[in-house]
């Protein structure tokens, strides 16, 4: 959070664990297909939607809660964004607005109920996550929205891929760097300007070290607390439309579980549950951790049973670290 | 120190105890001492308590009454003296082992479990079991029957969370009993009681007695001490001034051991000449969680002024300093700042009109420690140091050190988490955070809570500093001599109310523990 502490403590920590999973990549490269530019290039583009979530993640994390509604948001994104551009044939300029928007009301959702109505944000954000699969599935009719657009006649017809589409699936930089890492690097770096200099993040911080004394200071408690959330749901309705361009279709069923990796990614980053601490710094470098191990291990053609479980215990490593760091 | 201060500690309670109970004390502390590092807490007291007796321990806040209950409880177990229980010497080491040898203490704070319901706690960890299994039956059985004996008339199963506080109170003494306690200390156990219910305890204090236990009780009230007391010991400064048969004792007398003779200012404040009022408060009421915690206070504050504020525990000085300032409670009355009318929905709009509160409880309320001292410092002025939102963490940091020079404040540097230093630094920084708004009211709350003599002194400096620069302060401490060495007239609280205004010479330490405990008197003015 402050410049003499980066490289100490849990920042520390993080980079070191980063540092093992790269070193884990240089040993068993796979016949040297680690030390290719487009692995790097693919890790970094698996892990951005993970990011991005993150993100959003981390802004409430800071504050003290939780947001289980991540995922769900994600889908109801990518099925509106879909239904929107490809069915319906609307502008980019509207729909991606317009996306994020729907993101921003669940996040609104999420925080009044958590502040206004004060139900803990753990369960508050859970019942959002169930209820807006549900709107996702309803507003996708339960299947995939993609280009095959149901026709008066009762059959299909096949329509082309919108050019927004094409432009998030892209590479930019000489091909070097895909669109969607360069739309979480754009996320990352705005959250880190709210968080590190913007009189709001400064409350955030504030309410999840001490909400009480925050409040008899002045700061609008509720207000910044349902900012957090609103900012977590549009992040996570970016990252919506970053999977449907990937998977060019809205699939209602997408993101499950990926309001874990989120959670995951900023504990591996080092940042303390309970609030008041940490950073997008951390963030990244957690992020950057888990995308990596994923592709390391899947270039070595490692089950996906193993990946589970190896994921499962750097995570619990992690936590242990931090827990004696809290303690000394 | 006095004369009559050196008191009959030999003769026994009042006549009507049984005679067999009176041979050998329950309870007797013999030349008890103990130190917290270089300070000396208590000095050679000597305490003893009959069984079917309640013997009030009395004495001001830091007179060494907790300490002596901490060491009977097992809580310090480094203390010098013998403790002798029915004339066997005992040395409880931990709160286990006291309770295991028959000493309870209800403290104003009650141990129950929230979510269990009165069986259950009656049996904590002593559940009759067989094989393992918790016998449900019969612990319920053996809980109403208790619950019976004492006249509580509950529904045994219900959490005791949804109780009031006067029931879950009896509860636990009803554990106390049922674990056959020998001395049962009530430490303030009515603070936390409405009317009603004080006389309903004061009512079972009879019964308990006639079970041949030992009751300590601790009250700062007159009107309770005078009726449930059979003898009295007053502490003072750790040392024991006084120990008599309660009918001995007038109000007056016991007040004056209390407050002593020698009531040494610890600091003489020279006032600025008065200037125009700044705050001035009609007919003040606070409800806190439906309760009446305040009520019918009238008061007004010029700048430079200290207005005083004293009361006992649970007198609502807090709570009427956290509703002024719209931090808490459902707040009734009218306000004035600088002659204006206002209205305060939130502590936002309190500072924006130049009010700040610096809460009794640094670490709980007043600061957010995982943060640094900068971001500490400059929170309630977030608004002004960021025009459009963004920081300029450069000029926090500018104000910050400013603040830390001005105030003295001892650390590395402004981005030092606020948590690494010590108390008395981080009371300063609790403090000067909101001079960065530049307060024209300001609250203080218990501003030298568990700070060292050499930080208090300081912080005197500053507030007599900060009275030359035209600001109006209402002081709540707990510490008499403070009070009355740096406010320029004192308001008495007793039990939410107005009960004495004091100035000059009527304020006296006497006058104001009188007021405070209850004590009928003409209301100076």
């Amino acid at each position: 959070m402050t410049a003499g502490s980066w490289l100490r403590g849990s920042t520390a920590r993080a980079v070191l664990a980063l540092a093992l999973v790269l070193a884990l990549g240089a040993v068993f490269h796979a016949d040297g297909a680690f030390l290719k530019i487009s692995t790097h290039r693919d890790a970094l583009r698996q892990a951005s939607v993970y990011g991005i979530l993150a993100c959003g993640m981390t802004l409430v994390i800071i504050t003290g809660g939780i947001d289980l509604a991540v995922g769900s948001v994600l889908a109801l994104s990518a099925v509106c964004f879909s239904l929107w551009t490809i069915h319906w044939g609307w502008s980019a300029w509207l729909a991606v607005p317009a996306c994020i928007l729907v993101g921003a009301a669940v996040g609104a959702a999420s925080g009044g109920l958590a502040s206004v109505f004060r139900i803990q944000p753990f369960i508050a954000t859970l019942s959002l996550m169930v209820f807006v699969r549900g709107i996702a599935k309803t507003i996708s009719g339960g299947t995939k929205v993609s280009t095959a657009v149901p026709a008066a006649d009762g059959g299909y017809r096949y329509v082309e891929v919108p050019e927004i589409f094409r432009a998030i699936d892209s590479r930019v930089l000489g091909g070097q760097v895909s669109t969607v890492t360069l739309l979480f690097a754009v996320c990352a770096v705005v959250s880190w300007v709210l968080l590190a200099r913007h009189r709001w993040g400064r409350q955030l911080y504030a309410i999840g070290g001490n909400e009480e004394a925050a409040r008899l200071s002045g700061v609008p408690v509720r207000a910044a607390k349902i900012g957090a959330y609103v900012a977590c749901g549009a992040l996570a309705a970016v990252a919506g439309i970053c999977q449907a361009a990937q998977e060019q279709q809205g699939d209602p069923e997408a993101g499950a579980g990926y309001e874990l990796t989120a959670i995951a990614i900023v504990v591996i980053g080092g940042i303390h549950l309970g609030g008041g601490r940490g950073g997008i710094g951390r963030t990244l470098l957690g992020t950057l951790t888990i995308g990596y191990l994923g592709k390391i291990l899947s270039i070595n053609a490692v089950p996906e049973a193993a990946r589970l479980m190896l994921t499962g215990t750097i995570i619990v490593a992690a936590v242990l670290t931090q827990r004696r760091e809290a303690r000394s | 120190m006095s004369a009559q201060g050196v008191a009959k500690s030999s003769s026994g309670p009042r006549g009507e105890v049984e005679a067999s109970t009176t041979l050998v004390p329950r309870l007797r502390m013999r030349a008890i001492s103990k130190r917290f590092g270089s300070v000396r807490v208590l000095s050679e007291v000597d305490f003893e308590a009959f069984g079917g007796e309640v013997h009030v321990l009395a004495g001001e806040n830091g007179a060494g009454k907790t300490t002596l209950i901490k060491i009977l409880a097992g809580a310090h177990a480094d203390y010098e003296g013998r403790i002798e229980l029915d004339g066997v010497e005992v040395r409880p080491r931990t709160p286990r082992e006291a309770a295991a040898l028959g000493i309870a203490v209800i403290h104003q704070e009650l141990s129950l479990v929230p979510s269990l319901g009165a069986a259950d706690n009656l049996f904590l960890g002593r559940w009759p079991t067989r094989l393992g299994l918790v016998q449900e039956g019969a612990m319920r059985a053996s809980a109403v029957a208790a619950l019976e004996r004492f006249g509580i008339d509950i529904d045994p199963e219900r959490p005791v969370g949804e109780l009031g506080t006067a029931t879950r109170q009896l509860i636990e003494i009803a554990k106390a009993l049922l674990r056959e306690a020998r001395v049962l200390v009530l430490d303030e156990p009515t603070s936390a009681l409405q009317a009603p219910e004080v006389e309903d305890l004061l009512g079972r204090l009879g019964d308990i007695r006639a079970r041949g236990c030992a009751i300590v009780y601790i009250s700062h009230r007159m009107e309770e001490i005078e009726r449930v007391a059979d003898r009295l010991t007053v502490l003072r400064d750790g040392h024991r001034v006084a120990s008599a048969p309660a009918a001995d004792v007038t109000p007056a007398q016991l007040v004056g051991w209390m407050a002593g003779r020698e009531a040494a200012e610890p600091f003489t404040r020279h006032a600025p000449p008065g200037g125009s009022e700044r705050l001035r408060v009609e007919n003040l009421s606070v409800r806190v969680r439906g309760a009446v915690a305040v009520e019918g206070v009238s008061l007004s504050v010029r700048s430079g002024e200290i207005l005083g504020l004293a009361g006992l525990h649970g007198a609502g000085t807090s709570e009427l300093l956290t509703g002024l300032f719209g931090g808490g409670g459902a707040v009734q009355g009218e306000l004035w700042v600088d002659g204006e009318r206002v209205r305060f929905r939130g502590p936002a709009e309190a500072i924006s009109r130049g009010l700040a509160l610096v809460t009794p409880d640094r670490q709980a309320t007043g600061l957010v420690l995982p943060l640094s001292v900068a971001a500490n410092l400059t929170l309630p002025d977030l608004r002004r140091l960021s025009p459009w939102g963004l920081r300029h963490p450069g000029r926090e940091l500018s104000v910050a050190s400013e603040l830390m020079d001005t105030l003295g404040v001892r650390a590395n540097s402004p981005s030092d988490p606020v948590a690494q230093l010590s108390g008395g630094n981080q009371q300063k920084v609790a403090i000067g955070k909101w001079l960065t708004v530049e307060p024209r009211v300001l609250l203080l709350d218990e501003p030298t809570r568990g700070i060292d003599v050499g930080a208090k002194r300081e912080l005197y400096d500053l507030i007599e500093r900060w009275t030359y620069e035209g600001i109006a302060i209402v002081l709540v401490t707990s510490d008499l001599r403070e009070l009355l060495a740096l406010s320029d007239r004192i308001l008495v609280l007793h039990r939410g109310r107005p009960a004495a205004e004091l100035s000059g010479l009527q304020a006296t330490p006497e006058a104001v523990l009188e007021a405070a405990m209850g004590e009928r008197r003409a209301v100076a003015r």
